[in-house]
């Protein structure tokens, strides 16, 4: 019973109970590297994960013996004292400027804050350029960029007379392969409307996902891994869906073909699934690539806690590490190109339904 | 005498929810496992018994496990806000 009760109140918050003394050495015992962690400094694995993953006002490239370098990003606010634009720089280390400062509150850890006359923290309207948004923009530009030129050469050759040769010959085989197996056999008659906004998607994704595995400036944030983004995505698919869809996608939900008695919860189903089905895909892509980002981070950080408890387990935990790290980054190659083409696939698989003409062939 | 001190300590400790949480996570684990074992399990007999039809086959096994994974993901999400938001 001792025994027992030092794991359980060692795995609670130190807050938590007191341990009797005699067993202190068990619970020392059972987990010595926490109690080593937590004597040196120790590897933040939390602040590395949860650095990564978050969106900040600063892009943090490296540190140099101690020193962190970082580049300072454009914050853009307007507060009660009006507009206020300046360089994150200023915000450094908690310091205050022009009435506003970086939380390390609870609730808004991390974000732009000022004090209202209460001296509460509120949150003023914050349109800065924050590490997502910069993201964000080079990955559009460099998206933009592939495409036009894949397309300019299409404008100054005939396509059916020479094969393409650079951008175009990497891109058209990919845009190939969406348009027909994807697009075209999922939404019928019509696709031609819809290719454009599905295409785009899935460059989108797969352009952003593999910049988020690039583990230096451009590339490195965590933009598909962000809610908000794949939020927009999904929500532009609902409303596409909803908004270009005939009379017969309305009958399907709100009077379904079915037994009398089965109609209410068919009709209660059929409503949910309207809004499960965008949802699912804003779920299914966060979560893929958080989850690819956080097991990589993991896996580097664990170099760094066993290099702290001593060499030769430092030294076999950087090789194993490494080999699994090579792994991982892989996988989650495989995972950029999978997750979006199941995006596009799902929104044209859901476009189509809601195009679908009853089997009598009236439209 | 056993038990009621036990729940004395871990409710006081307060860390039932992330016990839960990590538990959650591990069955979600298990789930995602078993169901993509099985995708493997007939792509494999697919394939098999008819090799011309591997890249088919292997397409679609491909995005259905991509399914499956996304739901295991979401009992991931919810055990992440269990244990992370304050």
């Amino acid at each position: 019973m001792a025994a027992v009760l030092p794991l359980a109140a060692g795995a609670a918050d130190t807050e938590a109970v007191v341990v009797p003394e005699q067993d202190d050495a068990v619970a020392s015992a059972v987990m010595p590297e926490d109690d080593a962690a937590e004597q040196s400094d120790d590897v933040d694995v939390y602040g590395i994960i949860f650095g990564h993953i978050g969106d900040s006002y600063e892009w943090h490239i490296t540190d140099i013996g101690g020193r962190k370098i970082s580049i300072p990003l454009p914050v853009i606010v307007r507060s009660s004292t009006g507009w206020h634009c300046f360089l994150s720089s200023r915000l450094e280390d908690g310091t205050g400027y022009e009435g506003l400062h970086i939380s390390s509150s609870d609730r808004f850890d991390g974000k732009i804050v000022e004090l209202d006359a209460d001296g509460n923290e509120i949150r003023p309207f914050d349109i800065s350029i924050t590490r997502n948004v910069l993201a964000l923009m080079i990955s559009s530009i460099l998206l933009v960029a592939l495409i036009l030129s894949c397309s300019r050469w299409y404008r100054r050759h005939d396509a059916l007379s020479e094969a393409p040769r650079g951008v175009a010959a990497l891109l058209e085989p990919v845009i190939a392969m969406i348009n027909d197996d994807v697009i075209k056999d999922t939404i019928g008659p019509g696709y031609a409307r819809f290719a454009p906004y599905l295409l785009t998607v899935f460059f989108f994704i797969l352009i952003n996902n593999l910049m988020g595995i690039v583990p230096f400036f451009p590339g490195g944030a965590n933009v598909t891994g962000n809610i908000t983004v794949t939020f927009v995505l999904a929500f532009i698919t609902f409303m596409i869906v909803n908004l270009t869809t005939n009379r017969h996608y309305w009958k399907d939900i709100f009077w379904p073909d079915v037994p009398l008695w089965l109609k209410p919860i068919m009709i209660v189903l059929e409503i949910f699934g309207v809004f499960t089905k965008p949802f699912s895909l804003m779920i299914r892509l966060f979560a893929n690539i958080m989850a690819g980002h956080c097991l990589i981070l993991c896996v580097v950080s664990i170099i760094f806690i066993a290099a702290k408890i001593g060499i030769a387990i430092g030294t076999s935990m950087t090789i194993i590490s490494v080999v699994f790290g090579i792994f991982m980054d892989c996988l989650e190659l495989l995972v950029a190109f999978i997750q979006a083409y199941v995006f596009t696939m799902l929104s044209a698989v859901f476009i189509g339904l809601s195009r679908e003409r009853p089997e009598t062939g009236k439209s | 005498m056993l038990l009621s001190t036990l729940l004395l300590q871990a409710l006081a400790g307060a860390s039932i929810g992330k016990l839960g949480a990590a538990i959650g996570a591990g069955l979600a684990a298990i789930g995602a496992g078993i169901g993509i074992g099985k995708i493997g399990q007939s792509a494999m007999e697919g394939i098999a018994r008819q090799p011309e039809a591997a890249g088919n086959i292997r397409t679609s096994m491909l995005i259905v496990a991509a399914l499956i994974e996304g739901v295991a993901l979401f009992a991931v999400i919810v055990c992440m806000l269990i244990l992370f938001v304050k």
